[in-house]
């Protein structure tokens, strides 16, 4: 899902090999409803012959492979804890700390097997790349036609599920003032203190901060060069710092200014306070960007009929408020807003923003992405 | 009947060598050059520029830097110890190379980042400005850690091999200790030093975790943090064929050291036959 603390990476690729090759597969049991209907091909609850059959089938099959489900992240620890007990329902949580790329890997290297994941977390390159290779089922949770156009693969191949705006993060106790903006981290007194959640060539977030940085600095979504200047020039007044954000970084004081996203420095700020720190969250006035994850079923999920629950939950205005209690931006927010059932405590809680988010599209997050990878390393080593 | 007894009793050993190093290279050459199913040279060619070039450089730099001053540094600190008169001093510090030259990974990364990182113990009673510990000399020292060591282990023995009747029968001779040392000494422990300075190479050339866990990645860019990235990018997509021509060139790069190294060896060593 994203890579900063997935420093375990090789070993989990080299697991992934291990298990894919000594795995036996037992092959997925067909999990057919009350109605005949096979789950693996259900595209919506009605093909189960309404919800609460859903709920039957999936309570039949009785367990759900996660996979890349921080506890801390968006709040997933309450989300998964919380579908086990409306359903009594046991998730297994693999390797919360895995990327993306390792959810793909998983996908295809234990294709047939139990122990395959059955629902995906994905970046939205991810999302479009594997459901261009065919490794999606499609499914059309209940609250489907609420989700906005642009937000949603039109089949229901992968859906948009939260997201948020790249912040600063910033411990108050330490830094005075906090910065508010892109242009105040090149202030003298942030020497050797900004830092990035991991390398932009790798980590998802890190990658949002130098586009953010890019808007800043007057670039667009179709320019992100004003971006990687921006964090050349940050390097070059000395603030730029290289070690990559993780709550253990910031508890240490080594990376007491952090760019990441608001949900990831918004959940940082109550598990620092009783250790000291005051931890406060800006979105940047000058360079906003927001984006958003995806939720897909694999399409030989081995828990089919599980994995469509899970979906349906993180739609339900339930699922989408848990998501906004961990301080992430959830898809139906606009929708919850108007009817009501949004958490509004929650809703106050998350940092302020002016105006409404905009999207690049999919060929200049690309052509960003390439220009970012052929740029960054010989603007920002030595 | 010598012979096929003799081929047969290496036979495990080359089955063995089968799997474990010809299968994966296998592996590594048909994705290298495929691309989807498709032959292809765009990964090799992709391995080769932008960033992936200035990690490969990067690298190359860092195992340099790493290898000639970890060498000249282990060279003089394992003369130290075996023409010192203490037992005991030269016990201590073999044994405590012999750990240490095993000292690597995260373990080691931690360590200097508790010591000499942004709010390091010791960076904080030096006053070291910030982020020096993440920087190209930076890694360097931290490398050092365990090739120094590395090198005492390699040079100890070799040293030893100097008799002090050599360096009497050169003084009696009239010769200075520059003389002694250019015909007699270094002559004696080129093969020794050459095969160190390799080693160190490779070493540092392959390390991974102890950068990965640094985060130096982002200011010292390295071939092997590149392979990772290309596995499990966030940002990136498809890019593990990348990833083995990037390995591709870290064998290639591999064996341009040895073949410089192997002919230097020979030369210095054919005196000795």
């Amino acid at each position: 899902m994203f890579t900063p603390r997935a420093r375990t990476a090789g070993a989990i690729a080299a697991l992934t090999v291990i298990t894919a090759a000594c795995g036996a597969a037992p092959g997925t049991q067909g999990t057919t409803a009350e109605g005949g209907v096979d789950a693996r091909t259900a595209t919506s609850a009605a093909d189960f012959g309404g919800f609460d059959a859903l709920v039957e089938a999936a309570k039949k099959e009785g367990r759900l492979h996660v996979i890349a489900l921080p506890p801390d992240w968006a709040n997933y620890g309450e989300i998964i804890k919380t579908f086990e007990s409306t359903y009594g329902i046991t998730i297994e949580s693999e390797d919360p700390d895995a990327s993306s790329a390792d959810e793909i890997n998983a996908v295809k290297t234990r294709k047939g097997q139990d122990r395959a994941p059955d629902v995906l977390d994905l970046g939205q390159s991810f999302a479009l790349s594997g459901a261009a290779e065919g490794l999606f089922a499609p499914y059309k949770v209940q609250a489907f036609d609420k989700i906005p156009e642009g937000q949603k693969e039109p089949t229901g191949l992968w859906v948009n599920d939260y997201g948020g705006y790249i912040s600063i993060g910033c411990d108050a106790n330490k830094i005075n003032p906090c910065p508010t903006s892109f242009a105040d981290l090149l202030r003298p007194g942030y020497k050797g203190k900004v830092a990035l959640n991991g390398n932009p060539t790798k980590a998802g977030a890190a990658f949002a901060g130098v586009y953010a940085a890019a808007i800043a600095e007057g670039g667009s979504f179709d320019d992100i060069q004003p971006g990687i200047d921006f964090f050349k020039k940050l390097k070059d007044v000395g603030n730029f710092n290289p070690v990559e954000t993780t709550p253990a970084t910031i508890e240490k004081g080594e990376t007491p200014i952090s760019i990441d996203w608001d949900y990831i420095n918004a959940a940082y700020a109550p598990q620092l306070a009783p250790k000291g720190l005051d931890w406060q969250v800006n979105v940047p006035t000058d360079g906003k960007y927001f984006q958003m994850y995806a939720q897909a079923i694999n399409k030989d999920a081995p828990h089919p009929a599980a994995a469509r629950l899970w979906m349906e939950f993180l739609y339900s205005p339930e699922g989408q408020n848990l998501y906004l209690k961990g301080f992430a931006r959830p898809v139906l927010m606009p929708v919850m807003q108007e009817d009501g059932t949004i958490d509004e405590t929650a809703a106050a809680a998350l940092p302020e923003v002016e105006g409404e988010p905009a999207f690049p599209t999919t060929e200049q997050v690309d052509a960003a992405k390439e220009k970012l990878v052929s740029g960054w390393d010989a603007a920002i080593s030595g | 009947m010598r012979r096929p007894a003799g081929w047969l009793g290496a036979l495990p050993l080359l089955v063995f060598y089968a799997f474990v190093f010809g299968i994966p290279l296998a592996a590594l050459l048909a994705g290298a050059f495929t691309s989807r199913g498709e032959p292809t040279l765009a990964n090799l060619r992709q391995s080769l520029e932008g960033g992936n070039l200035t990690a490969m450089i990067g690298s190359v730099q860092v195992s340099a830097v790493v290898a000639l001053s970890g060498a000249v540094l282990g060279t003089f600190l394992a003369y130290a110890v075996v023409t010192s008169r203490s037992a005991a001093l030269r016990g201590a510090v073999l044994t405590a190379s012999g750990v240490l030259a095993n000292f690597g990974g995260v373990p080691l990364a931690f360590f200097w980042v508790a010591t000499l990182g942004n709010s390091g113990v010791v960076s904080g009673l030096l006053g070291l400005p910030s982020g020096s510990l993440y920087s190209f000399w930076g890694l360097v020292f931290v490398y050092l850690y365990f090739s120094v060591p590395l090198m005492v282990l390699v040079m100890a023995p070799a040293l030893d091999g100097l008799r002090p009747q050599w360096r009497e029968a050169a003084a009696n001779s009239g010769a200075t200790a520059w003389h002694y040392w250019r015909h007699v000494g270094l002559p004696v422990l080129t093969p020794a030093l050459l095969g160190g300075v390799v080693l160190l190479f490779g070493a540092a050339f392959a390390a991974y975790a102890t950068a990965a866990a640094m985060g130096a990645g982002t200011v010292v860019p390295l071939v092997t943090l590149k392979i990772a990235n290309a596995l499990t990018s966030d940002v990136l997509v498809g890019q593990e064929n990348v990833a083995l021509a990037l390995s591709l060139d870290m064998i290639v790069i591999a064996g341009l050291v040895m073949a410089v190294y192997l002919p230097l060896q020979r030369r210095s060593t054919r005196w000795l036959r």
